[in-house]
């Protein structure tokens, strides 16, 4: 057995693309070239370096060699592997949810709202449960943004509450009655033994057991959720890394109008 | 020797406004008590434990002493007047008021005089042990040594002290200087210090005594291993500032975060509470040789870096000002800041290096404490590895005091053993292969990097001027610092804030400002 690096052998596999078997790429096509790295609670020698060999091939990595082995003291040892992938992956099979809305621009949804609604929406947000952090919900909704991206403060068709960290789920569904918010937004930036998702179904079972789940378009964003995961725990939409104040703003003006029974 | 040529009598004014603020709030602090300061004081003369539902044994004494309207007179003036009443142990006082055996206020009142005698003779020897810590921590740092500023400051936060200490020993090993326990997502907001060793936590551990005393054993020994001495930091702020500050002491942690501001702007905690309790803690910080933290770093991630920097360095000189009133040297002065900047700004890091190296001169003996990129950060871990190279680079060249290394994996979750390993080898990369950058390279006079810092410290020069005519407490209300507003009687804590008796003791105060 070789390790592959430097390998003359010239490799045996179809280099044209097929949808219906699809693998990572490294400079050929079909290659399954992948990088991973990983950490075992094994001292570092060559026995360890063997073990995160045979662990990678577990994990379907053909040849997969070992480019870098660091000490980290304690008798546990860190890898860096690359190897090709012996899976493939079907791509004309797969079913995503995404969000149903098209992106406009904030000029375009002050405009959308005006003209399909005409009346301000009221967006209150928080960062709910135990999460502290606010940098989430900040980039969304105060007025300077995240990147560029104006938050919804600055939206001249959105009244935009910014409640803060800790905001217990009872005190959030209060707020929101208070204020006749249109829509909920649930931050959630560090969460740890997925907590997050735990806080998440309360507010959700919350609303329902007051009657409220229907009053309320409710939607949750954070950098461990996704579009798929919040409708999984009844949210309207999921917003996920990369997202801005645009699509989440997109959505509510679109879903509102969706629901004749909220303009 | 300025490298930034910054106006020294704009530095001046800038401090001398902030001295002001300083001095108009200390009147305040000195007039009032909380049950925070009350509790540790209650710990400090000998009090630990829970009672048979959990409830630390501080709070049980300290609640027995508000809710029968003694507060005011304080807890010193009480467990002393029950030790000289019992003959029993202040600890056994505890457990008798717990078990509704005794009512403190109740006993009859020694004379004056033998209950502040008595006060400052059980005061006297919690003193005597924390001065021990200071002298042992010195000893240390003269026979084994400690690693070369800056301190590389890294944090383990698994929710299990016991898991922790596996991932300080490791990060230790790998070269760190600073071991930071993360609290446990909330912890800031508990009115009481949880007792015992914990092992659940969300999002890091809770500090407790007994997990300090854990840690340091743990830091100490891998200390010896390595030839280092390792410092242990914990998180002095919420509404247990004090307390955590004097557990801290007995335990002999090394550096605390400790900034009243932060928690009033961060996490709502009553600006009245948290700047009396703020006093207290600091002043056993600055007792213990503890480094303390300041928070200013943090409103950069809610206020922009650039247009808020001013900020930061006012908020520094009042944190310096307040810091000097409790007792603590320049050299205990870890004031903060962040290399927070959005990363396609066209020159950003000569306007980072500025306010890196602006903080630097004005604080020159402040071993400055200095935080990585957070709100820029991706799930990109390549790019946020350079974006950590680029955050050391100017540590280094403008001699920071403590490295709050940054890990690739910044956005994605707390970090694993090998993001620490990575962020280590790359720090120490960078601070060995630059070591003396700046002692070598001198910035173009009236350059972007001068008119960078002289501008930020005009902005701040005027701020504090502005500060200094409202009040500190106006400026928290109409929200001058990080964007964020907070009324005075707003925020969690204020019921537990009460105005000092003529009566009023404290033995601490004065047995550790004196030293």
């Amino acid at each position: 057995m070789s390790s592959g690096l430097y390998s003359m052998n010239k490799r045996e596999f179809d280099i044209t693309f097929d949808p219906k078997m699809v693998k990572p790429y490294g400079d050929t096509m079909n290659d399954g070239k992948v990088q991973l790295s990983f950490t075992l609670p094994i001292k570092a020698d060559e026995l360890a370096v063997e073990a995160a060999k045979l662990y990678a091939m577990k994990m379907g990595i053909e040849e997969p060699s070992v480019v870098h082995m660091a000490d980290l003291g304690v008798g546990y040892s860190f890898f860096v592997i690359y190897g090709s992938s012996i899976h493939t992956i079907d791509v004309t099979g797969i079913k995503v949810t995404k969000v149903e809305s098209s992106v406009m621009s904030m000029t375009e949804v002050d405009q959308y709202i005006s003209k399909n609604i005409g009346r301000k929406l009221v967006v209150i947000g928080a960062s709910t449960g135990t999460d502290a952090h606010t940098v989430g919900i900040d980039a969304i909704m105060n007025m300077k943004g995240y990147a560029g991206h104006y938050g919804l403060e600055r939206y001249d068709m959105i009244e935009a509450y910014n409640l803060g960290s800790q905001v217990p789920n009872e005190e959030f569904i209060k707020k929101a009655v208070e204020l006749s918010a249109d829509a909920l937004l649930v931050s959630q930036t560090v969460t740890q033994k997925n907590i997050h998702v735990q806080n998440m179904t309360n507010l959700i079972e919350l609303l329902e057991a007051e009657g409220l789940r229907d009053r309320f378009i409710v939607t949750c964003g954070g950098p461990r959720i996704s579009h798929e995961l919040a409708k999984e725990l009844g949210y309207d939409a999921g917003f996920g890394a990369g997202t801005y104040a645009e699509d989440v703003a997109s959505f509510i003006a679109q879903e509102i109008v969706r629901r004749p029974a909220q303009r | 020797m300025s490298n930034l040529n910054l106006d020294k009598n704009l530095i001046n004014s800038a401090r001398q406004s902030a001295r002001q603020i300083a001095e108009d709030m200390q009147k305040f602090i000195d007039l009032h008590t909380t049950i925070a300061v009350e509790r540790t004081v209650t710990r400090l003369l000998g009090v630990d434990g829970i009672n048979d539902v959990g409830t630390p044994l501080p709070n049980v004494v300290v609640e027995n002493i508000k809710n029968n309207g003694g507060l005011s007179i304080g807890a010193a003036y009480y467990l002393s007047n029950a030790v000289l009443n019992t003959g029993l142990s202040t600890q056994e006082i505890a457990e008798k008021v717990a078990a509704g055996e005794l009512e403190l206020t109740k006993l009859p009142a020694r004379p004056d005089n033998e209950i502040i005698d008595k006060a400052y003779e059980l005061a006297e020897k919690m003193v005597d042990r924390i001065r021990d810590n200071r002298i042992k921590r010195d000893e240390y740092l003269n026979t084994i040594g400690e690693g070369k500023k800056p301190y590389l400051y890294v944090i383990v936060a698994t929710g299990n002290i016991y898991e922790d200490v596996v991932q300080a020993q490791a990060a230790a090993k790998q070269g760190a200087d600073v071991i930071a326990v993360i609290r446990t997502t909330g912890q800031s907001l508990l009115d009481y210090v949880p007792y015992g060793a914990t092992t659940e936590g969300f999002g890091g551990t809770y500090a407790t005594q007994e997990n300090f005393r854990i840690m340091r054993t743990a830091l100490d020994e891998v200390g010896q291993e390595v030839g280092r001495y390792i410092r242990l930091c914990n998180y002095c702020s919420g509404l247990c500032m004090p307390e955590i500050a004097g557990m801290g002491a007995m335990e002999r942690l090394d550096v605390m975060l400790n900034d009243a501001l932060y928690g009033i702007l961060f996490r709502d905690i009553n600006m009245q509470r948290t700047l009396v309790d703020q006093n207290f803690s600091r002043i056993i910080n600055g007792f213990a040789g503890v480094i303390i933290n300041t928070g200013e770093d943090n409103y950069l991630t809610t206020a922009d870096a650039i247009e808020e920097a001013h900020t930061v360095l006012a908020s520094q000189f009042i944190n310096e000002q307040f810091a000097l009133k409790a007792g603590i040297p320049e050299e205990q002065m870890g004031l903060g800041h962040a290399f927070e900047m959005e990363p396609g700004i066209e020159n950003g890091f000569l306007l980072e290096l500025a306010q890196a190296q602006m903080a630097r001169e004005i604080f020159p003996k402040a071993p400055l404490k200095y935080m990585p990129p957070t709100k820029y950060m991706t799930g990109n871990i390549f790019k946020g590895h350079i974006q950590d190279a680029l955050f050391n680079m100017i540590s280094i060249w403008t001699n920071q005091g403590i490295q709050l290394l940054g890990m690739l994996t910044e956005a994605i979750h707390t970090p694993f053993m090998a993001d620490r390993a990575l962020s280590i080898e790359n720090a120490r990369y960078i601070f060995n292969n630059m070591r003396n950058i700046g002692d070598e390279v001198e910035f173009k006079e009236g350059g972007i990097i001068q008119t960078r810092a002289s501008e930020v410290l005009q902005k701040a020069a005027a701020l504090l001027m502005d500060i200094k005519e409202e009040g500190l407490f106006s400026t928290l209300e109409q929200g001058k610092f990080a964007g964020v507003k907070r009324s005075r009687t707003g925020g969690k804590g204020l019921d537990g804030v009460t105005e000092k008796d003529a009566k009023y003791m404290n033995p601490f105060i004065e047995l550790m400002l004196d030293k």
